[in-house]
């Protein structure tokens, strides 16, 4: 996720590998809920919500569903994180929630990478400042290892064993112009968790 | 490094539209069940109001509270400052009960800055109007609410609007913030007020000046009324109210004359039958209650930028004088 990597990045995701996980994630959600009726996706700012457009196309096709008919929105945390002080203050996302809210529906947060939690932490308690769920779970493309918190994805589009020393950088081509996960090294000590 | 808003010239515009960016996502929190983050927790705000103020200092409260910050509202009327105790001395007793934040407006121009740069407290300071001097929270809601009704809103400055200033510009400090901040973002401002209320230097200003508001009315995007401030005029500025009235305020035929598109503005409170009719003041162009509403926006988007890291985020709004 850092923008300097010192080495040259390695790729462990490519396009076809993205469009495959994002597909069997859309499986398992629909497993697991059996249907998918009540679900709604919310996706982090930025490459979370690009993700969960994603994943609500491949809910449609799979259940049978009109293009825009699953619940897709973002959720910024910028305002509930705990590392606020650490740095200046951020400019904020956009925070959408679909029209019928989040009230016993079954809400599934989207993010790029799970390192530290401390993301989903936030994202938990943003959540709860906007309704109450039935239930809420976690996907993710990428899990990195190294929890600081309590906090496990439901949904793993690959569990990618790292170092602190190394970084992993998502590209999407709504952002980045291509698909891509990038393995890098990075010079400093590691800092925080994203 | 200390961090404050003492003036709208202070201001880049990488600085205005970040402010004015972050109100725009903070006024969403408006439609939620729990219109309160969590953002300032544990941070202490004190607004230090030496003049009588009612919607700026509820909006800075508002702001703050709706930010988790503990609010302490401290007036002059009432306080240790009418037996005589000096600002310096006030602030001392702020900064001893570990003020995080210093929202000041007082009657003499120029206190925030002493306040910012005397080393008496190590909060920062927002200046919610000095005198006749500043008041810059109130040009930055107004851009804000001059955006979302001329452009297309997130990331946008007011590149070429045509923006007219009406009325008592001598004694405003609105017209001051707004003139520094409008042409920061790229609109072109036109003040319209009688020789008399024209301030003194106002050559040197990014804007042009007019005696005339019906040659101007028509081609301005947006039209602000300002108050005539009669507390601070100690001499006749113009023969009669009629007169100015006729002249310099806004009613039904000349707001007709004014481009579809337009807004109307006051910054409040308004003199109904003075410089503007209440044929405008209630029409559906007039944007005076959303002002408010906006106001509260800005006015988190500022506490936020000043105090939500570390450091400001407003690179300009630091004074080069702390040390």
């Amino acid at each position: 996720m850092d923008a300097h990597t010192s080495s040259p990045a390695r790729s462990v995701l490519e396009a076809p590998d993205i469009a495959r996980v994002l597909t069997r994630i859309a499986h398992e959600i629909v497993e697991r809920a059996k249907g998918a009726d009540d679900v709604v996706l919310l996706g982090i700012p930025t490459r979370g919500v690009h993700l969960a457009r994603r994943l609500a196309a491949r809910l449609e096709e799979i259940t049978d569903r009109a293009p825009g008919e699953v619940p897709v929105g973002s959720l910024d945390i910028t305002m509930y994180r705990d590392d606020l002080r650490l740095r200046p203050a951020r400019a904020l996302a956009r925070t959408e929630i679909p029209g019928d809210g989040i009230d016993g529906r079954l809400v599934v947060l989207v993010d790029d990478v799970l390192f530290s939690g401390r993301t989903i932490r936030a994202a938990l308690d943003a959540l709860g400042d906007i309704g109450r769920p039935r239930a809420v779970q976690l996907a993710v493309l990428v899990d990195r290892g190294h929890r600081e918190l309590p906090i496990r994805a439901d949904y793993v589009g690959k569990n990618l064993p790292t170092s602190l020393r190394e970084t992993v950088k998502v590209q999407l081509t709504e952002e980045d112009g291509r698909d891509s996960v990038l393995l890098g090294l990075r010079e400093t000590a590691p800092a925080d968790g994203q | 490094m200390k961090r404050h808003l003492i003036s709208a010239a202070d201001l880049s515009r990488d600085d205005a539209v970040l402010i004015l960016d972050t109100a725009e996502e903070l006024a969403r929190l408006a439609d939620r069940p729990i219109k309160k983050l969590p953002t300032l927790r544990g941070r202490t705000v004190v607004n230090l109001f030496f003049e009588d103020s009612t919607r700026t200092r509820i909006s800075f409260e508002a702001a703050a509270k709706r930010l988790s910050a503990d609010v302490i509202n401290f007036s002059a009327k009432g306080s240790s400052v009418s037996k005589g105790e000096s600002l310096k001395d006030t602030a001392l007793t702020l900064e001893a009960m570990g003020a995080d934040a210093v929202v000041i407006r007082h009657h003499s121009s120029g206190a925030p800055h002493r306040l910012a740069t005397s080393g008496w407290i190590g909060g920062s300071v927002v200046n919610a109007g000095d005198g006749t001097h500043e008041h810059p929270t109130q040009a930055l809601l107004d851009a804000f609410t001059m955006r979302r009704h001329l452009t297309s809103g997130t990331g946008q400055d007011l590149a070429g609007r045509r923006i007219t200033i009406v009325g008592d510009i001598l004694h405003s400090r609105v017209a001051r913030s707004n003139v520094h901040l409008l042409a920061t973002l790229g609109a072109e401002v036109t003040l319209v007020a009688p020789p008399t209320l024209v301030p003194f230097g106002v050559e040197s200003w990014p804007c042009e000046v007019s005696y005339d508001l019906d040659a101007v009315v028509g081609k301005s995007d947006a039209v602000m009324m300002l108050r005539v401030q009669r507390e601070r005029m100690n001499a006749a500025f113009f023969p009669t109210e009629r007169e100015y009235a006729r002249r310099y305020g806004l009613d039904g035929d000349r707001m007709a004359r004014m481009p579809e598109h337009a807004i109307v503005m006051h910054p409040g409170p308004m003199n109904r039958g003075m410089e503007i009719t209440a044929e405008v003041a209630d029409s559906d162009r007039c944007t005076a209650v959303e002002q408010v509403t906006n106001g509260v926006s800005i006015r988190m988007a500022v506490l936020y930028l000043l105090l939500g890291g570390n450091e400001s985020a407003v690179a300009a709004a630091r004074t080069e004088e702390s040390k």
